[in-house]
């Protein structure tokens, strides 16, 4: 079978919310509109506008008042219209609902969902473009997963629901769209997957390839390619930011020797830059045969002229360039 | 002595309210108004202490006393239900006390040690308790945090409601505005208290505001103007408000017109921006614990014997709780490593890479049954 994206986040949501009557979703055009991408259709019909509920376009407001209900005991799913808009209200993320449980002494709690799209768009200009994965990923207090395909968004979204802990949830506009064959167990009510753990995508030898969100089917159609020249490449699909599944990274180098990072966010003080460090302070540092290499976002506000929107964010081409680069085979 | 009395009150100035609003009659019973007095005594006897501990480096950071503004709090809980919510800005002390947690907790948290509300981890401005909030160090976080908290109660009916208190400083912050919004757009059962004490660290509210008529500045929320030095005035204006946001009408703006004796906090003297004439003319004139002490008496429901017992008491209270606190240990690394996570499933990165520590109920990522 086959799933779309669209569809794997807004059934997780519908079932989320018929298992937990304290589950309910907020967010700017979530219920009439149903949702600026389509994501929460027909939740407002089935919800009702008690549990389905459009805000005004006052981000912090809205977070704030979210966060409070979270912290006395209810379990919002706070959708940004995109994580740009995020940054009007990341006080309330990162001050109040990612402290709080610490700065408590445990005493308070904040089971909460931000989610939203993130990372690469289209002719959206910098404002709309950016990934937050390494700004959230920086917090302690702090869950934050980066799915890919619909049985991540699936099973992700369903745990981050029944998360005890704030999870921001980092969807990509470009993917809603897409459909992905599912496994049998997908239809599963209980299908969730772990938090923090990551997922061979693809199994490979010679070097290892990690990515997340959309880059992750990059990563893919770039392993693709290099088979043809007989580059056997594994692909590690992160899924968690935080926490940050080493393990399985330092697992694949050990076997691979060889690691390309890709991100569509900045390399400055990002994802890959974590894995390289994490990498240089383990034992996978014994195990390299070349320096780890990043492809990233140029780093650049992103254009907005098609061809250069293009140039500035990770492709293809780069990924096949980089991990030529970490073999040596670049001519 | 235990018969009620009742004390005629200053009208009240009234934005939007359309009935008479709260009662400018205040009937109480001797045993309830010697409680105002007894727990505004202990407030402000916990805050000298907290400032002496702060003087002798017990006390750490930042350190906001509620000296002052005890009517506020005290009045409004007094009048309040057990199940409403709370939250404050950093001046949260006395109100942390008030909703149930020991001089011992609040004192210890101020000395960072293990008996402390949050065990020593929050500090002097994060402090929680049962349906308590903190004790906020974001300047207008609470208001929206608050109207959160109202929207609990909305959302799961309990008949309960939310007071999100802030200052005429975080008064001019944007979100106060979009919580309004929101709370008068669905009706939220949420208390805007504007404690207003005239300054915003060391900027008076002219030097702010546009407008210092804060009861009015929810605009399409009715807002009641309140003399915080006075306790009585403070419980009929929130049984007022109260009545008006459980009966389903919305939130309410109450400005609590009061006054802080002491500096912003501990390092501000409190002198630059304001004469010391005029500290003194509030403290001399209209200091809310003395208000009411010398109606009380007048009214015949307690004696000046029984005063001076009661202010003892509150001393001996405090003196005890803060040998407790000064005696408490510290947490240790296990303290340090828990609570960043309800659910810890990953490991803690110590100072270096040869340090990882595994925090308590530590759950690797393939064990957590969702």
């Amino acid at each position: 079978a086959q799933v779309t994206v669209r569809d794997a986040l807004r059934d997780a949501m519908a079932e989320e919310m018929r298992r937990d009557p304290d589950v309910f979703l907020l967010g700017e055009e979530v219920g009439q509109y149903n949702g600026a991408y389509k994501v929460t259709r027909n939740l407002l019909d089935e919800f009702g506008p008690k549990r389905v509920i459009d805000t005004p376009i006052t981000e912090m407001g809205f977070t704030g008042i979210a966060v409070g209900a979270a912290m006395e005991g209810l379990k919002p799913i706070c959708e940004f219209m995109t994580f740009n808009f995020a940054m009007q209200s990341i006080d309330h993320i990162v001050n109040s609902a990612a402290k709080g449980h610490y700065m408590s002494g445990g005493r308070l709690r904040c089971p909460i969902v931000f989610r939203g799209a993130n990372g690469q768009a289209s002719g959206v200009g910098a404002q709309h473009s950016q990934c937050y994965a390494a700004w959230f990923g920086h917090i302690p207090g702090l869950k934050v997963v980066s799915p890919y395909d619909a049985e991540d968004c699936r099973g992700l979204l369903k745990s981050a629901i029944r998360d005890p802990d704030p999870v921001v949830f980092l969807e990509n506009e470009l993917i809603y769209g897409e459909s992905f064959p599912v496994s049998k167990e997908y239809a599963n009510e209980d299908f969730t997957l772990p938090i923090g753990k990551a997922h061979i995508a693809k199994e490979g030898s010679d070097c290892t390839i990690v990515a997340h969100s959309l880059p992750v089917g990059q990563a893919l159609e770039a392993a693709a390619e290099l088979e043809k020249e007989g580059i056997s490449c594994e692909v590690i699909n992160l899924r968690s930011i935080r926490p940050l599944d080493m393990e399985t990274v330092i697992n694949s180098v050990k076997k691979t020797h060889r690691i390309v990072t890709v991100e569509s966010g900045w390399a400055h003080f990002g994802v890959g830059a974590e894995i390289a460090a994490g990498l240089m302070e383990s034992e996978a540092f014994d195990y390299l045969d070349a320096p780890v290499s990043r492809v990233a976002s140029v780093d650049v506000p992103l254009p907005y002229t098609k061809t250069l929107e293009a140039k500035c964010q990770p492709q293809v081409y780069g990924i096949v360039n980089a991990v030529k680069g970490v073999l040596y085979r670049n001519d | 002595a235990n018969a009620d009395h009742t004390f005629k009150l200053d009208p009240f100035d009234m934005h939007k309210i359309e009935d008479e609003g709260p009662s400018t009659d205040c009937t109480i019973s001797s045993e309830e108004a010697i409680e105002l007095y007894t727990q505004m005594t202990k407030i402000r006897k916990m805050e000298t202490a907290a400032g002496d501990l702060y003087k002798t480096k017990f006390v750490r950071g930042f350190c906001h006393l509620y000296t002052g503004q005890e009517a506020v709090a005290t009045g409004m809980h007094s009048v309040l239900k057990k199940g409403d919510s709370w939250i404050t800005s950093y001046r949260c002390h006395g109100i942390t006390w008030l909703l149930g947690a020991s001089m011992e907790a609040v004192l210890g948290e101020l000395c960072g040690r293990s008996c402390g509300v949050s065990q020593g981890k929050g500090g002097s401005m994060h402090m929680y308790w049962d349906h308590f909030y903190g004790g906020n160090g974001i300047v207008g976080a609470q208001t929206s945090l608050g109207a959160g908290l109202g929207f609990y109660h909305q959302y799961k009916n309990t008949g309960g409601l939310s007071v999100a208190m802030y200052g005429d400083g975080a008064a001019n912050q944007g979100q106060l505005f979009e919580a309004m919004n929101m709370a008068k757009l669905w009706d939220l059962p949420t208390l805007f208290i504007c404690e207003n004490n005239r300054y915003g660290m060391g900027t008076s509210q002219e030097r702010s505001s546009a407008s210092i008529d804060y009861y009015a500045r929810g605009d399409y929320i009715p807002g009641i103007r309140v003399n915080g030095m006075d306790i009585l005035h403070v419980r009929e204006a929130t049984k007022y408000a109260a009545e008006y946001a459980r009966s389903g009408k919305g939130p309410l703006v109450l400005e609590m017109v009061t006054y802080r004796y002491g500096g912003h906090s501990m390092s501000d003297p409190g002198t630059s921006y304001r004469t010391r004439d005029e500290v003194k003319k509030m403290r001399q004139g209209s200091d809310p614990i003395m208000g009411l002490k010398n109606r009380i008496i007048e009214a015949g429901m307690i004696t000046e014997e029984e005063i001076k017992a009661i202010d003892k008491q509150a001393k001996e209270q405090v003196d005890a709780a803060v040998a407790v606190a000064k005696e408490s240990p510290e947490i240790d690394d296990s303290g340090m490593v828990d609570h960043t996570y309800a659910l810890p499933i990953q490991k803690i990165r110590g100072m270096t890479m040869h340090e990882t520590f595994t925090p308590p109920g530590y759950t690797a990522p393939m064990d957590v049954k969702y």
